[in-house]
């Protein structure tokens, strides 16, 4: 059992050590995008407008909070891996190492979860300058960020599942644009799921941040907690996680 | 002596493609064996089965007397690979690189350090340790990467195509640091497609064609079993034939022999090169 901990962190070790060497350029990219649309969306655009019930800046800080987990949280954990796999091939060291194939998926998906927890918190934080009224208590914070680094998990390992079954640049390329970008904006992250008609809402709920921006978005205004998103959630990382080890499996034969 | 490669009916397919075609091998612990033949007959395709990143198709296979079907992790920890690529990370620096190869072969931290100064020592790379792998030479990348894959101080030593791309000094210097590895124990198995790498270095040569292992023995038994002198001859310079001879007196004699329209007649000793031809009718280089 201490070896599969200590191989886990060996993975994470050399995407860490990467990550000491580029940590400024890291964060400040995967900062750009969620804080012009806070300021775009939340700031500008939204002024004066209700959602919900809400004012709609308190509505949207939640929503790019999740945005930013997903989108750093993916792109941290596959784009250094597509990298590892099809150009440096460093990955196939990793596949002839003993370390064991749930060791090198949570390993790399863990520099994910880094890249985007750091990444989430800082927008939280900009998002808390912006509306400090969202700022409720120690309880619901802890809460909100427990809930920030499951969702980070999740699309890390979505991240990790995407990289080792795609084996193009152009695939990679293609999967972001057709999967990545529409639920980017559809997904319940700027809007509110019930402006929508029935069916789309159904459509939308079978991806996963979804569930995510509707956990922080009812911890964060204190809503009833949404049982059926947290449940939604982890189905969504069993899953993927299900999914790295098919293509791991595949890729050995 | 034990066998550090066992195979018998060894295949691996790609759809209706056979990658490799019924192979039995076997390379004894302290030998360096060479695979020759072109890109494309199958050499990487073995070395993957070889290091568990395949599965075969069909057949047996054993790698330091473990099964790499059922028994890989034991496989994975007495060998060492070199890949054809350089598998290095190149943002981290020598020293990074050998520390995550270290950790992921399970050295504690004592272990590590102490592999790390011994295989720079060894390999002459101390100095450039903490320099970025992507500002050394290609030689000095290549011995970089070969000292990662021995960290865990493994057996048997897998180099495919070691010598690529780099320089005729660096290729000579790299087979010296190959013959001293082999002289301390490790055995070594790799796979080249240039002939002097295969007749300077390795103790046997398999000869690969697609897919298939066409032949095996020592360098020297290989071209003698085709004739130990080779006469090439130019016929309107279109065609080059090669004639093999047990010994330089019969070369001599159908020298002679030859019709007057013969221009470019060429005696000298055959080569695994001349092997290959003999063997497949094709060039090492023609695919």
């Amino acid at each position: 059992m201490m070896n599969i901990f200590s191989d886990i962190y060996s993975v994470f070790w050399l995407d860490l050590r990467n990550m000491q060497r580029h940590w400024k350029a890291t964060i400040a990219t995967s900062l750009v995008l969620p804080l012009l649309y806070l300021v775009a969306f939340g700031y500008g655009l939204g002024r004066g407008i209700d959602v919900d019930g809400f004012s709609y800046l308190a509505f949207v800080i939640p929503g790019i909070v999740a945005l930013t987990a997903f989108s750093t949280s993916f792109n941290g954990a596959s784009s250094k891996l597509q990298v590892d796999k099809m150009f440096y091939k460093s990955f196939d060291e990793l596949l002839m190492s003993p370390v064991s194939s749930y060791a090198i998926i949570i390993g790399k998906a863990l520099i994910g979860v880094v890249r985007g927890g750091i990444s989430a918190i800082a927008i939280y934080l900009a998002g808390l300058a912006l509306a400090p009224t969202l700022l409720v208590n120690t309880q619901v914070t802890l809460l909100f960020l427990l809930l920030m680094l499951l969702s980070c998990f999740v699309f890390a390992l979505f991240g990790v599942m995407v990289a080792l079954l795609i084996s193009s640049h152009h695939g990679m390329s293609n999967f972001s644009t057709l999967v990545i970008l529409p639920m980017t904006f559809l997904c319940g992250t700027f809007f509110s799921l019930n402006q929508l008609p029935s069916i789309a809402k159904v459509v939308l709920y079978f991806l996963p941040l979804t569930h995510s921006a509707n956990l922080l978005r009812s911890t964060m205004l204190c809503l009833p907690f949404p049982w059926l998103s947290f449940a939604g959630l982890l189905i969504f990382g069993a899953i993927f996680f299900a999914g790295c080890l098919f293509a791991l499996k595949k890729s050995s034969v | 002596m034990t066998d550090s490669i066992y195979t018998e009916n060894l295949c691996k397919n790609y759809g209706s493609v056979k990658a490799i075609d019924n192979l039995n091998l076997s390379v004894p612990d302290g030998e360096i064996f060479g695979f020759l033949g072109p890109n494309g007959a199958g050499k990487t395709t073995t070395i993957r089965v070889l290091t568990t990143l395949t599965h075969p198709t069909s057949g047996h296979v054993s790698v330091g007397g473990y099964n790499v079907k059922y028994e890989s992790d034991a496989v994975k920890k007495v060998i060492g690979v070199v890949q054809q690529h350089l598998s290095l990370d190149r943002d981290l620096t020598v020293r990074e690189n050998m520390e995550f190869h270290a950790r992921i072969q399970h050295l504690n931290s004592f272990k590590r350090k102490q592999r790390i100064a011994e295989l720079l020592e060894y390999v002459e790379l101390t100095e450039y340790a903490d320099k970025m792998v992507d500002t050394l030479s290609g030689g000095m990348k290549k011995k970089a990467a070969i000292v990662c894959s021995l960290i865990h101080e493994p057996k048997l030593l897998f180099l495919d195509e070691p010598t690529v791309g780099l320089d005729a000094q660096a290729r000579r210097r790299l087979w010296d640091f190959v013959r001293r590895l082999n002289k301390d124990g490790t055995t070594i198995f790799l796979t080249t497609h240039y002939i002097e790498e295969a007749e300077v270095l390795c103790d046997r040569v398999g000869i690969m064609h697609h897919g298939q292992l066409i032949n095996v023995d020592t360098p020297a038994n290989l071209r003698e079993k085709v004739g130990s002198i080779v006469v090439e001859t130019l016929v309107g310079n279109k065609e080059t034939h090669y004639q093999f001879f047990v010994n330089r007196d019969a070369a001599n004699h159908y020298v002679k022999g030859l019709p007057s329209d013969v221009k470019t007649v060429i005696i000298r000793e055959s080569n695994l090169e001349d092997v290959f031809i003999e063997q497949t009718g094709e060039k090492v280089g023609d695919q």
